[in-house]
């Protein structure tokens, strides 16, 4: 009875245009076209690189956005499917695990524009002559900076499958895959987006840093923003960095409204709550498309394609119901080999590495490069401090005005998104008429986009306060220093350090562009493992590259180690509230 | 050959064990030498405490955990994984909140490779059968728990099982919601409008046991055993004021409580527990007003169970381990269905707070060898601090990792309401430094 009445109103539905399909129409078809013209320029040769050099035209800034976005969104496209992958391997089976999350954790701590060197070399060798080689070493930089911090919140998420709906899928006899679409990928969704909105803004920095590479003697400039930034900056041209700050700032409002917003306001389902919780997020694209009859009718075959493709009864290793796991000598056996195999494996590419630096690097390179490091340590410290003593306050007071921090935190989020090359002008203009030390002024420029992370995180923790709490220390009279330590500090702790995180982490892949500021001629250099690493990278030195990099790696990872995850962990322990 | 299959039971379990390890070395035994056959057409109940294996019981018939020793059948067949025509019902509902209540119910049967519109009409069918009419679109969050058990439900009977397992399905709801939801149910199977053969529920609900099931099976804990079947022959629907229904829960009460007397001697003086006794964590303060209760009119010191729990709201499960608690504490006694005050526990009830804490404290140091243990340790070391970690790892050569900690939270709590000794939670440090 009930069936009938569902189907034919579908299809009176569908049958019917109304007024939002044609704008959804257009917006679709907009996009396809786009995606093709951006698409074709790519499978030019090279050499047509040279005759339509980038300019500083701001005609060209709507072609050039679209190049860069569309080569942040196909990084996005791989991150997504790494991340599936990879995150899948390493929660479901605990021999990968050993190896994958290590991995990700150093990964993580690389600095990111160190890749540049190694992948444009690979890629431009792969397709000789073609742009497309050149635009593969630039997404996959871009994709090393957005893929680490979304594949560690799916593969979080997967540990944490409430068990009864893991037990509901078992018993009802759903396969491997039917059970990663329908229960791993939807439960981790939250997660994955907000760390994907994260990750694309992050990548704008090194967009900027990567359309325009050169390492040694090789030099490539692919079309986009960021190579027009590059261009502005060497010919001193002010307006033409204004307009591309206004190309930005359009392109993020842009795909923040057409993109992310839907996403955000379709993915609310997937919060994993059992209650209906006060304001879900709106999209008036996601209401469009909802109101269009025909477009949806368009889709269904998708729709029909993903239930079909998510329905398949493939059985996937580690899915299979907890069989009796008697802690047999196989398993053990087994386990040794695995391990035995990762130790040799580990063991020759140290040999190799210390093979290929030994030739070239003596001992006191080492420690050059550790004394370096530890200049721009000593900078990262002073300016989260500097950085935290300035924003906690501001956020805890934007924090606790509802309506301000409503205004505020897309600003902040927009400023994150804001590489540290666009203020190059203004820095060494003054560092140069005032005859600064460069070593105290070039320094900002590397918190320049990571101090936002703690101020909108500070933002978050305030307006998450609870207000009984708020109003029991004014009964008590809790006031000025007393209250700053009592009441809101502890409140924010463990927002504050998300936040301290994520911006010391970006200031360390910061230093490499921020160590070395130009504005024309005028060239200023801070001593720093950044700007030692981008030395080597522009003289091709790949050994000294190499050391670098691996110092930052293990000066990142100690410091995470020691500092910020003994801290994260108290706040998590003692500091949540609820 | 068909006949063959007709007369096998649907579920036949054998001397099955089950052990999961343990923190130290040995594994833990939850289930000891069990045997069970279910039939078609009636309803099983699994009647415990909770710890008694009766959950990891139902798992094993679910397919979702295996047993370690003995053997498993559904229908002549050892389950290894979940079994076609066994569905399942949880606590927790386990519904997915991303999709329909629609979404929810077809779910099993997508799994079953069943096409869409045969599914469609099947789903309707359930949700149509269990009451859920109209709610087709909404999503689980949006519904009362009464309403997501339903849609539990109805996403179990949709696949026609032949068996239907239920674990503690009504005891995520509140009283008024759960009864109705009982007696849809057994409305419902009593008219044979269910599309199953067997219903096998676990519960530590007596009167639950008692108000639906044709045969319950009584658990006794540590490690999980049957202790006792019971046929329930009463027609539906049951009236739970029935003087039948009474003493039928009556003697179930008594007999729960019977099982845990050799564990406590009478004689004065002997310790009744060992190191290794699991402290189930119940604040003082809980411990406080049930004394008080006792000791007050009309129980004057010597309660009926039953009664007890329907006046304080509380289920059988709750109310034992209360007990439980005050028995080891040598402030009552569990006696055959009843709870009845010593003279100590008597005393206390008059009790002002300080002379509360410091009988509490003497009873504690005699009757909870732990927490002598901890004192002598403090007492005797120089710097009068010990480690958690000291205890924990005592304690975990006795039971698992999660009981170690849950009797180390409750010496914690006690401790520091008779002020035997300190705890600072950062350091996870013992000392003797500001009580008294």
């Amino acid at each position: 009875m009930a069936v009938q009445d569902i189907r034919p109103v579908a299809l009176r539905q569908a049958l019917q245009p109304n007024i939002w399909d044609v704008v959804a129409l257009i917006l679709v078809l907009g996009a396809m076209v786009l995606i093709v013209y951006g698409g074709e320029q790519t499978t030019a040769p090279l050499a047509a690189l040279d005759v339509t050099p980038v300019s500083l035209d701001p005609a060209n800034l709507p072609f050039y956005a679209l190049r860069t976005t569309l080569r942040m969104l196909l990084a996005i496209v791989c991150s997504i499917i790494f991340t599936f992958i990879y995150a899948a391997l390493a929660a479901k089976s605990r021999r990968a695990e050993m190896v994958l999350i290590p991995l990700l954790d150093i990964l993580q701590s690389v600095p990111i524009l160190g890749f540049l060197t190694f992948t444009v070399v690979f890629f431009m060798n792969l397709f000789p002559g073609r742009v497309i080689g050149a635009e593969l070493a630039c997404v996959f930089a871009i994709f090393t900076s957005q893929a680490w911090n979304m594949t560690f919140s799916m593969y979080q998420s997967m540990r944490n499958v409430p068990k009864d709906l893991e037990e509901a899928t078992q018993s009802f006899h759903l396969s491997g895959w039917q059970r990663f679409w329908r229960l791993d990928v939807p439960f981790a969704m939250p997660g994955l987006i907000w760390n994907t909105m994260m990750s694309m803004s992050g990548g704008w920095f090194f967009v900027v840093a990567s359309e325009a590479i050169t390492v040694g003697n090789t030099t490539v400039t692919l079309p986009g923003v960021g190579s027009y930034v590059a261009l502005a900056i060497q010919k001193r041209d002010l307006p033409a960095i204004g307009y591309a700050i206004l190309t930005m700032l359009l392109v993020i409002i842009v795909y923040d409204q057409l993109l992310f917003r839907p996403v955000v306001a379709w993915a609310d389902k997937f919060r994993f709550e059992q209650t209906a919780s006060g304001n879900a997020p709106t999209s008036w694209m996601l209401d469009l498309f909802r109101r269009t009859r025909a477009l949806r009718a368009l889709s269904s075959p998708f729709t029909t394609l993903n239930k079909i493709v998510s329905n398949l009864h493939i059985a996937l290793p580690g899915w299979s119901p907890t069989a009796p796991k008697k802690r047999g000598e196989p398993s053990r056996l087994v386990d040794a080999l695995w391990l035995a195999l990762v130790m040799a494996c580990t063991g020759y590419a140290a040999w190799e590495a210390y093979q290929y630096l030994s030739a070239t690097l003596s001992l006191s390179d080492v420690f050059i490069a550790f004394g370096y490091g530890l200049m721009t340590l000593l900078r990262v410290i002073v300016l989260i401090a500097l950085a935290s003593l300035i924003w906690v306050p501001v956020g805890v007071w934007i924090g606790l005005r509802p309506k301000l921090a409503e205004l505020i935190q897309p600003l902040a989020q927009f400023l994150a998104a804001f590489p540290a090359n666009l203020a190059f002008p203004v820095f060494v203009v003054v560092i140069v008429r005032y005859g600064l030390n460069a070593n105290i002024w070039l320094s900002p420029l590397m918190i320049l986009g990571t101090q936002w992370y703690i101020l909108f995180n500070v933002i978050a923790g305030a307006s998450a306060f609870p207000s009984d709490l708020r109003e029991a220390a004014g009964s008590f009279h809790l006031r000025g220093w007393r209250w700053w330590t009592k009441v809101i500090l502890p409140g924010i702790f463990p927002y504050y350090i998300t936040g301290a995180i994520t911006a010391s982490g970006g200031s360390w892949n910061a230093a490499i562009v921020a160590e070395v500021a130009s504005w024309g001629d005028t060239r200023l250099t801070a001593t720093g493992l950044g700007a030692y690493i981008a030395k080597a990278t522009e003289a091709g030195d790949f050994p000294r590259v190499v050391l670098g990099i691996a110092v930052m790696c293990i000066l990142v990872t100690l410091f995470n180690r020691l500092l910020w995850r003994p801290l994260y962990a108290f706040g998590e322990r003692r500091l949540r509230l609820g | 050959m068909l006949d063959q299959i007709d007369q096998t039971s649907l579920i036949d379990i054998r001397g099955v064990c089950r052990s999961f390890p343990k923190g130290s070395g040995e594994d833990l035994l939850v289930l000891e030498n069990v045997d069970l056959t279910i039939q078609s057409g009636e309803i099983v109940g699994l009647l415990g405490r909770s710890g008694s294996g009766k959950s990891t019981l139902l798992r094993i018939i679910a397919g979702l955990v295996a047993p370690s020793s003995g053997e498993a059948k559904c229908r002549g067949e050892i389950i290894k994984g979940p079994p076609n025509g066994v569905a399942m019902v949880f606590q927790s509902f386990a519904l997915f909140p991303w999709l329909t209540v629609l979404q929810n119910v077809e779910l099993g049967l997508e799994a079953l490779g069943i096409d869409s519109a045969e599914r469609r009409t099947r789903a309707l069918a359930a949700i149509d059968l269990i009451g859920l009419d109209g709610f087709e679109s909404a999503y689980p969050k949006e519904l009362s728990g009464g309403m997501r058990q339903r849609v539990g439900f109805a996403r179990a009977l949709v696949v026609h099982p032949d068996l239907l397992l239920m674990d503690e399905p009504f005891s995520a709801l509140d009283v008024l919601t759960a009864e109705t939801l009982r007696t849809d149910l057994i409305d419902l199977w009593t008219e044979g409008r269910l599309p199953i053969k067997s219903v096998l529920m676990v519960t530590h609900n007596i009167e639950e046991a008692v108000l639906m099931c044709d045969r319950i099976l009584v658990f006794s804990s540590n490690p999980g055993r049957v202790a006792v079947e019971i046929k329930v022959d009463l027609p539906h629907p049951r009236n739970r004021l029935d003087p039948t229904f009474r003493q039928l829960v009556d003697s179930i009460y008594a007999r729960m409580t019977q099982r845990e007397e050799p564990k406590a001697p009478t004689v004065e003086g002997a310790h009744s527990a060992g190191v290794g006794t699991v402290l189930n964590h119940i604040s003082s303060n809980v411990l406080s007003g049930l004394i008080e209760t006792l000791a007050g009119p009309p129980y004057n010191g010597h309660a009926d169970l039953p009664v007890l729990a329907g006046q304080l709201q509380l289920e059988a499960d709750e109310l034992f381990h209360f007990g439980e608690a005050l028995q080891l504490l040598k402030f009552a006694q569990l006696r055959e269905g009843d709870l009845v005050l010593t003279d100590a526990g008597m005393r206390f009830a008059h009790l002002e707070t300080d002379d509360r804490k410091k009988l509490f404290a003497e009873h504690l140091i005699n009757y909870v060898p732990v927490m002598g243990l901890i004192r002598r340790v403090l007492d005797e070391r120089p710097s009068h601090t010990a480690p958690a970690a000291r205890f924990r790892n005592e304690l975990e050569d006795y039971m698992s990792e999660d009981y170690a900690d849950e009797t180390l939270k409750t010496i914690v709590s006690w401790g520091r309401y008779a002020e035997l000794f300190a705890y600072d939670e950062q350091s996870e440090l013992f000392s003797l430094e500001n009580p008294h």
